[in-house]
């Protein structure tokens, strides 16, 4: 129903509109790949490698007892 | 009426089913792939500045124990090569200060307050197994004697890889100054990896220990051969 509806109001003939779609495609996924899903992907569980005492999120301090003065 | 009302539920419902659907798959191609490509160039870019930044230093600098006492180095910055030949001939990677989430998208990551590269102690590394450039995808593949080499401004740190290990992502104790034996005082120099494991997954850690097994000063140069890929003929 969405998408017929933008179909629909495309305006042209039918290759007009086809280009016009390809082009709307092409913006809604550069903005999700560009701003939405690296916004994201820090809170996705499997973006972690380190060995810490928190295991989620990425941010994981290496060893309670290190030196302070990092800037972290 | 109540037809037409059932049919607009209905259809918008299975519209944003579809919409979601695509957006999950994009989700994935762009973690899996796109991630890669950005942080492969990106990637490789720091390495050609470190490489020309490292050719500009003084050749004057003193050689001994180039680095024992490095200068600190800030949060986040590059600082390091690091080689690894089995992992293929122009394997060359950045090494930057800190393992957040930021730090690894741009390269390995130096464990804070771990040792510094060719420093009596443990030099604890932490990659990606996949996604953002995946420098440590076939960590496994590494064998016992395998060279790791860490360039830094002042020398080459040529280590060797003694064993590795599957551990929980608790195991602290991996990047203790002497690797698994938290508290004890270290008498030599260890490197050690850790990545995800398995693949696409970051259930357990992957950990492969290296011993140093010499430093070279950036005027001495690393002999030749050491860069070869084990295995191959040249």
């Amino acid at each position: 129903m969405l998408y017929s509806a933008i179909w629909r109001a495309l305006p042209g003939p039918t290759p007009a509109k086809a280009v016009q779609t390809l082009l709307l495609v092409a913006v809604v996924v550069a903005f999700l790949f560009l701003w939405v899903f690296p916004r994201i992907a820090p809170m996705m569980p499997f973006n972690d490698n380190t060995v810490g005492t928190s295991s989620s999120g990425g941010a994981t301090r290496p060893l309670p007892a290190l030196p302070a003065g990092e800037t972290a | 009426m109540t037809n037409r009302a059932a049919r607009w539920v209905v259809g918008g419902l299975g519209d944003i089913l579809v919409t979601a659907g695509l957006v999950l798959l994009l989700f994935v191609a762009w973690q899996l792939w796109w991630t890669d490509v950005e942080a492969n160039r990106a990637q490789g870019g720091t390495v050609q500045a470190l490489t020309r930044d490292f050719g500009r230093s003084s050749p004057s600098a003193p050689a001994a124990a180039p680095n024992e006492h490095p200068k600190p180095v800030k949060f986040g910055e590059a600082f390091a090569i690091v080689r690894i030949p089995r992992l293929g001939e122009d394997y060359a990677r950045p090494l930057l200060e800190g393992t957040d989430y930021e730090t690894l998208k741009k390269g390995l990551g130096h464990y804070q307050g771990t040792a510094a590269p060719g420093a009596k102690g443990n030099l604890g590394i932490a990659g990606h197994r996949t996604t953002y450039g995946r420098p440590l995808h076939e960590i496994d593949l590494l064998r016992k004697g395998d060279k790791v080499i860490v360039e830094t401004r002042t020398g080459y740190s040529v280590y060797a890889v003694d064993r590795h290990e599957i551990v929980s992502p608790f195991a602290v104790e991996v990047i203790a100054p002497v690797p698994g034996k938290p508290g004890a005082e270290p008498n030599g120099s260890w490197l050690t990896l850790t990545a995800c494991h398995p693949k696409y997954s970051a259930a357990q850690r992957y950990v492969v220990f290296a011993k140093l097994v010499r430093t070279y000063p950036r005027a001495e140069g690393l002999p030749s051969g050491t860069l070869d890929v084990p295995g191959k003929k040249s």
